[in-house]
């Protein structure tokens, strides 16, 4: 499919507008809140939380007999939150560690969950068919008033952030602080966590329940690599979370029997990696560079001081030296030669025999600097 | 007398473990304070309870005689470096604008005198220059500073600051007594978390010795005793007092108190 075909159906074509739209909200919302989980250390919350939503969705149809997206979504988002609560309060109120609880509940919940989906697909009517997509996903069942939900609690969902912008920033770094100053921590708390789970339930249609942790996760992850400031990453990771989301749907839309989850995850992983390799000053290409750049500067100057000291002991600076002596005396045996040849291309060298080598004016001046910094910065 | 803060009957468990038992203090206005205890003793309860951050079991603390809840704009709160994650995606700026956040409410965002307040907070502790430092790049002296200008910006009556010496350099050191000592002069009442029973004669003028129950308090000249020391420390730690003249023999016992 060439781009421009891919453009006209993304207008003209009402599924995969649809799809496009519908996963370019969740990409949005679960890449704004999920900064704030990964911020506060929460990211396995999020699994939690997305696994737990499962057995809310069964009982929410089993009770209601509707596929409403709208009612799934509220009994995964109650379900969500009764696991967070049962959470917090076995840290709260036992020694259990908050590891062990967040898996403990996961899997009690997604199993139950599970159970209930194998009892309902045993049902003899013909309703129940579709329920399974919420394991893995699937956007290309995304129908338009699917999406019009979706848009309405993400917007909520943002709006709310933004209002309290300043309250969560002190909840995310410094929450004692913030109570000192007045605000309600808690509550703060419990608004901002009640936003994650609307952001995972908001994409569990898409993305399923296994994988939609991803979501919250791996936007943040990748946006903390090119950015220091909070808004930039929350902007970022929104950003990178709409576009993971946007080509995921649309891959597993126009190829068959691929499912939606996880194609986003493919790709959203693929951001993740390209960001912890190139983003600036924490990538590690970029750090790779620096420090073979540090250290190929640090083997020059050693070169010159290794020559200026040997040139110390003649009483002449200018005296020439084999380049035996430098080997002897360079920790790095094979780069000498390559080193001289460098330092004789900026000038700080000449060669005076075919294998002996002195410093030039301006090396003798470069390396009385280098030595004189050396001592400075020894105090 | 009048008191800046009144602790009383103050009783706080974590667990059914006593962390401070029956603490009567009264915290007069203007002084500079030490808590000085061993581990364990307390003393960063005390202050989290002053601020009403934890649960008390019994007691009651009041700031100029009301409630904390009814007071917050006269207090300033600088917690120990360590309780906050340093590589968090902000600005020193931002950080030290966070002091305003009270006093801007609910939804007011800050604006160009927040701006203002806080790179004057900033020079106050000498990091004018770093305002726009992301604060992963600070030194340990560095962050502390930056949490002092936090709590400059909040322009209080009553400073609480838990360990700010924890892990500084002797320069960064001398700088906050310095600020501490100018704080005083201001009228304001400062009380420290202090773990080096060496320095308090030489910067405090107040103190408060504090093992779970409340040894003593008052002036460092009449409560800074070797007998009091010895009810703090149980006895562990062999103090003589120099009048306050630091001298080799100090060095060592520094040592010595230290490792209790």
């Amino acid at each position: 499919m060439d781009i421009l075909s891919l453009l006209n159906d993304l207008l003209f074509d009402y599924t995969l507008r649809t799809v496009a739209l519908g996963s370019a909200v969740l990409g949005i919302v679960s890449g704004a809140l999920g900064s704030y989980a990964v911020l506060r250390k929460q990211s396995l919350l999020g699994d939690a939380m997305s696994h737990a939503a499962l057995p809310g969705i069964a009982i929410a149809f089993l009770l209601t007999g509707s596929k409403i997206s709208l009612v799934l979504i509220l009994g995964a988002a109650i379900a969500g939150w009764i696991a967070t609560l049962i959470i917090m309060s076995i840290v709260r109120t036992t020694r259990i560690k908050y590891d062990t609880a967040l898996g403990m509940i996961l899997s009690v919940f997604f199993g139950f969950g599970l159970v209930l989906l194998t009892i309902i697909q045993k049902r003899p009517d013909a309703t129940q068919a579709g329920l399974d997509k919420f394991l893995f996903g699937q956007a290309a069942a995304l129908l338009e008033r699917d999406v019009i939900t979706m848009a309405i609690l993400g917007s909520v969902a943002i709006a709310t952030m933004l209002v309290f912008w300043k309250q969560f920033k002190l909840l995310s770094f410094d929450p004692d602080f913030g109570a000192t100053l007045g605000f309600p921590m808690r509550f703060l708390d419990v608004v901002l966590t009640t936003l994650i789970v609307i952001a995972i339930v908001t994409g569990l249609q898409t993305v399923g329940v296994v994988l939609m942790s991803a979501m919250i996760v791996a936007p943040a992850s990748a946006a903390r690599q090119w950015t220091d400031r909070l808004g930039p990453m929350i902007f970022l990771s929104a950003a990178f979370g709409a576009l993971a989301g946007v080509s995921g749907a649309l891959l597993s839309s126009s190829i068959s029997r691929l499912p939606t989850g996880p194609t986003i995850v493919l790709c959203v992983s693929a951001i993740v990696v390209l960001s912890i390799f190139l983003a600036p000053a924490r990538g590690l290409v970029w750090s790779w560079f620096r420090d073979r750049r540090n250290r190929g500067r640090l083997r020059l100057e050693g070169m010159l001081e290794d020559l200026y000291s040997l040139a110390l002991q003649h009483k002449d600076p200018g005296h020439a030296h084999p380049v035996s002596v430098l080997r002897l005396m360079s920790a790095d045996k094979g780069g000498v030669d390559n080193s001289l040849r460098k330092l004789e291309e900026q000038g700080l060298v000449r060669r005076v025999k075919s294998e002996d080598w002195a410093l030039t004016k301006e090396g003798i001046e470069h390396a009385r600097q280098i030595i004189k910094l050396g001592v400075g910065e020894g105090q | 007398m009048k008191y800046a803060i009144e602790v009383e009957d103050l009783t706080v468990a974590y667990k059914e473990k006593p962390v401070l038992w029956d603490v009567d203090l009264n915290v007069p206005e203007g002084v500079l304070m030490s808590i000085v205890g061993p581990n364990g003793a307390g003393k960063t309860t005390l202050i989290k309870a002053m601020l009403g951050l934890v649960n008390t079991a019994a007691g009651r603390v009041s700031i100029y005689g009301k409630p904390y809840s009814k007071q917050r704009s006269l207090v300033g709160y600088v917690p120990q470096r360590g309780s906050v994650d340093w590589d968090f995606p902000t600005s020193v700026g931002d950080v030290v604008m966070m002091g305003r956040y009270g006093a801007l409410g609910w939804l007011k965002r800050p604006g160009k005198r927040e701006v203002e307040l806080s790179l004057r907070a900033l020079e106050k502790v000498g990091m004018a220059k770093y305002a726009d430092r992301q604060i992963s790049q600070l030194s340990g002296g560095q962050q502390q500073r930056v949490f002092l200008a936090r709590a400059l910006v909040q322009d209080a009556k009553i400073y609480l600051m838990d360990e700010p010496f924890q892990g500084v350099d002797a320069t960064t050191e001398r700088a906050i007594v310095t600020l501490l000592q100018e704080l005083r002069a201001a009228g304001k009442t400062v009380v420290v978390v202090h773990h080096d029973l060496q320095t308090v004669p030489e910067y405090f003028d107040w103190t408060a010795l504090l093992n779970v129950r409340l040894i003593a308090s008052g002036p460092v000249d009449t409560v800074f005793t070797e007998e009091n020391l010895r009810l703090t420390y149980g006895g562990r730690v062999s103090f003589i007092k120099h009048n306050g003249h630091n001298t080799d023999s100090d060095q060592e016992k520094r040592a010595e108190a230290g490792g209790i």
